[in-house]
């Protein structure tokens, strides 16, 4: 028992010195800690879960049927192009993409080999196990179908997770000065969580636009008739009115689209109506110059998702660069498409699936209510100790107080953060910190019973108990690991106070009190012992 | 100066021998609860039923049946209001509006503009939207995370101890956890996501006290090799009484601590656990102790296992 070298004195000393440190930042309030406050010690605070710092948080879903039709759109194009205008042109009949797949004729039964061969290099393999992103074959020797496969497909969508993750992120904050958390999880799912938003609908509105912006020309030699009826004439689509009023015909071959832009502003148009401008990258610049000085006098249809904005006619060619969009918006709107269109499309359409908010109001109220709660219980906690075990109840109580502090300090360490339930974890932490101690006090009260010698006593107490409180630690443990993985959020929180106060309670108990005990015996002598 | 003994030096009492109807009033209570949960049912909170809460505080206190028929009047399904934490405080609970997102988006509007406009000064607290997919996956990891953690416990104890303690602590565990949701059932707390960490809580800590005495009787069953096992288990219980009454007093004074001056929010949350420190401390006793006694623990289970684990000297 006396047996404490000067080692481990400083290590135990210098562990819990750290542990304080840690925590202080966080127990002085806003900016007392000032200037006295030497900059290299440390000043990271708890972080606060959104349930006590209020905010949003909204749990988006990759819809992964939009990602399919428009991964298939892709490879239609690519298809297309390589087929068509490569050299040397195979001629191909119109590409059908139902089922899933696409489906073709080749005109020149000589060339479906060329043909298969020269998409075969368009396929990217996936993973180590040779299979490739995209399945080709022939059917009835001159039908060539392409079918995604199963790997490729997952690529393809955790590939477009990662985009949309940084899509999200960068039309929330577009400064990047917030903090916001944009993190994937699972497979098809992004966590967003924007602290000290009190009304989520313009978040979900900059996150709920896939903004998709092509620009086509409208097909003029559609029968209106048919148009009405949803039949688009060859090589061309029927494209709904954003503003609900009917539909258009188009040309399918998408002429310019969003990709080539490089900035979008919200600004006002001659008339003090709010547009949105845009401004091209060089290829964009040239491609929108060329296409606007061929179709002169012709309507050229602005559309996004799949929606047509408006369909202005072309007075002049536009050679700048620069274009305005206008759609009848609000202000409002105009900065929210501005913001979506500059920080680029989502690869996948988004829906919210969960959302929650909290008023900084409730928070607030949580965090002081908790607070008093906590120091509350501590105290009663400690009165109980004192009148229970005398001396040694002090140690427990000293033990306890550098509990706490070192659990918050580690938690500002690690930067966990602090939720509603992690305050009643905290406060059962409390409570149960003295388990250790008290599993040790009533050892050594029996052994004196039993007739043992003070240090004999001591001795035997701490280590006859030292079983039992491993054992029953490694219970919550176990609780608390299942806790962290299958919670979320708020129960995360929970669990992560839970094993930090089993780790630090251990700790404290097991070396910290015994420290003190040791050191006390060694200087006093006792010659009886009042437990 | 003299200290508080709330538990007297060498006391013998014999627990063991009110085991059988204590046996008797656990399966009672315990057949009770899982049959109120059954009829009674719990109540759900949207985190596992999908739809859309809204948390309210009004500047004053206000007429519930006014504001049920205001709330109606939106037209937006079967709403269910309730009282949470005070006369100024009200949740709202409305059905997951047909029309997915976007209708969610709009019912939750306007109920924060009617009771902007009805309720001058009234306050939205929190709103919460779960669709049902993401409800039922939420329920279903809670219900496997608490299976889990307590199986997991139970196959740890079995390992550090011999199986009869392993079939002990799960009886236990079953026993504490049924009491629990028989309390949500009676109650008709809100069930929500929280109270899955309640139960993860009450699962770790009731098993605290059980683990305690286990290593006592492992300890006594080493110690007096010639001793019947209910006398055994008799001293085993009152050597740890003490320590089983400081803490759990510890424990239950902290909380209810946080049950007085806390957040109104984890009110369900730390009666939960609270109620579970006690069960716990209860089953601890007459139930996980008992247990082994009925699954044929002999006073010389240990000792085999010792003979098997350390090398005789025949061996050597």
């Amino acid at each position: 028992m006396l047996d404490f070298p000067r080692w481990k004195i400083w290590a135990v000393s210098l562990t819990v010195a750290i542990g304080i440190l840690f925590a202080i930042p966080s127990l002085v309030a806003g900016t007392a800690l000032g200037e006295r406050w030497p900059s290299w010690l440390p000043s990271a605070r708890i972080s606060l879960g959104l349930d006590l710092s209020g905010g949003s948080q909204l749990l988006l879903e990759a819809d992964t049927a939009d990602a399919a039709k428009q991964r298939l759109a892709a490879m239609e194009d690519t298809v297309a192009t390589e087929l068509r205008r490569g050299t040397p042109r195979i001629e191909i009949g119109d590409i059908s993409t139902s089922g899933g797949r696409l489906a073709f004729m080749v005109r020149d039964p000589t060339k479906v080999d060329a043909a298969v061969e020269r998409l075969r290099t368009l396929t990217q393999p996936v993973g180590l196990t040779g299979s490739r992103d995209w399945d080709v074959s022939v059917v009835d020797s001159t039908r060539i179908v392409l079918t995604p496969t199963r790997s490729g497909s997952a690529k393809a969508l955790k590939d477009a997770m990662t985009v949309a993750r940084d899509v999200v992120r960068r039309r929330i904050d577009p400064q990047g000065t917030k903090e916001v958390t944009v993190i994937n999880q699972g497979d098809r799912r992004i966590l967003v969580q924007v602290p000290g938003v009190e009304d989520p609908e313009a978040l979900k509105a900059l996150i709920g636009q896939t903004a998709r912006l092509e620009f086509k020309l409208v097909d003029l030699t559609a029968d209106p008739e048919q148009v009405a009826a949803g039949r688009a004439p060859p090589g061309s689509q029927i494209l709904p009115l954003a503003d609900g009023t009917g539909a258009m015909a188009v040309k399918r071959r998408v002429m310019v689209s969003g990709d080539q832009l490089t900035d979008a502003k919200q600004s006002f148009d001659q008339d003090g109506q709010p547009v949105v401008s845009i401004t091209f990258n060089s290829a964009g610049a040239r491609r929108f110059g060329r296409v606007t000085q061929e179709n002169v006098n012709k309507p050229f249809a602005i559309i996004l998702d799949e929606k047509i904005l408006s369909a202005p006619n072309i007075n002049e060619p536009i050679l700048g660069g620069q274009a305005q969009i206008s759609g009848g918006f609000t202000i409002e709107t105009a900065n929210q498409l501005a913001i979506s269109l500059a920080s680029g499309k989502l690869p996948v359409k988004l829906n919210v699936i969960e959302e929650r908010t909290v008023g900084p109001e409730l928070g607030k109220d949580s965090i002081q209510k908790g607070t008093i709660a906590s120091i509350v219980a501590t105290f009663a906690v400690i009165l109980f100790m004192l009148v229970t075990y005398g001396r040694f109840g002090v140690y427990a109580t000293v033990g306890l107080i550098v509990n706490a502090l070192m659990i918050l300090g580690i938690m500002a360490i690690f930067g966990s953060a602090l939720t509603l339930p992690g305050i009643a974890g905290f406060v059962l932490t409390i409570g149960a910190a003295v388990d250790a101690n008290v599993l040790i006090n009533e050892r050594i009260r029996e052994e004196q019973r039993r007739g043992r010698k003070i240090l004999d006593a001591i001795e035997t107490g701490y280590r006859e108990a030292s079983t039992a409180i491993f054992d029953a630690n490694i219970t919550n443990v176990i609780a608390a690991a299942l806790m962290w993985y299958f919670g979320s959020g708020p129960i995360r929180g929970f669990a992560v106070v839970l094993m930090i106060g089993i780790l630090t309670s251990v700790f404290t108990a097991v070396n910290f009190t015994r420290m003190l005990v040791a050191l006390w015996i060694r200087r006093k002598r006792p010659k009886v012992l009042h437990i | 100066m003299k200290l508080l003994k709330l538990v007297p030096d060498n006391t013998n009492i014999d627990f063991m021998r009110w085991r059988n109807l204590a046996l008797v009033l656990s399966i009672i209570a315990t057949v009770a609860s899982l049959v109120l949960v059954g009829v009674k049912g719990l109540n759900l909170g949207v985190d596992f039923v999908g739809g859309q809460m809204i948390r309210t505080t009004f500047a004053q206190p206000i007429d519930v049946d006014q504001l049920r028929s205001r709330v109606g009047g939106l037209g937006l399904g079967d709403a269910s209001i309730q009282e949470t934490g005070g006369p100024t405080t009200y949740q709202l609970r409305l059905p997951k509006p047909e029309g997915g997102e976007a209708a969610a988006n709009r019912a939750a509007s306007r109920v924060r503009a009617m009771l902007e406009q009805q309720y001058p000064g009234a306050r939205v607290d929190a709103v919460e939207t779960v669709s049902g997919k993401v409800s039922e996956e939420l329920a279903l990891d809670g219900a496997l995370a608490i299976t889990l953690a307590m199986l997991g416990i139970a196959i740890y104890i079995w390992f550090r101890f011999e199986w009869q303690f392993g079939v002990g602590a799960l009886v236990t565990l079953f026993h504490d956890v049924s009491m629990i949701f028989g309390f949500f059932a009676v109650t008709q707390f809100q069930v929500d996501l929280n109270i899955v960490a309640a139960f993860l809580a009450i699962v770790g800590y009731s098993l605290n006290d059980t683990v305690v005495i286990y290593d006592r009787i492992r300890e006594n069953l080493r110690k007096y090799r010639k001793m019947g096992i209910i006398p055994l288990l008799n001293l085993s219980l009152n050597e740890t009484l003490s320590r089983t009454i400081v803490t759990s007093l510890s424990i239950m004074l902290a909380l209810a601590m946080l049950l007085i001056f806390g957040p109104d929010v984890i009110f369900g949350l730390t009666l939960a656990i609270l109620l579970g420190t006690f069960i716990g401390t209860y089953s601890s006793i007459y139930i996980s102790a008992p247990m082994l006694t009925w699954l044929g623990l002999k006073p010389d289970s240990f000792l085999q296992l010792d003979e098997k684990n350390i090398p005789g000297p025949q061996e050597a």
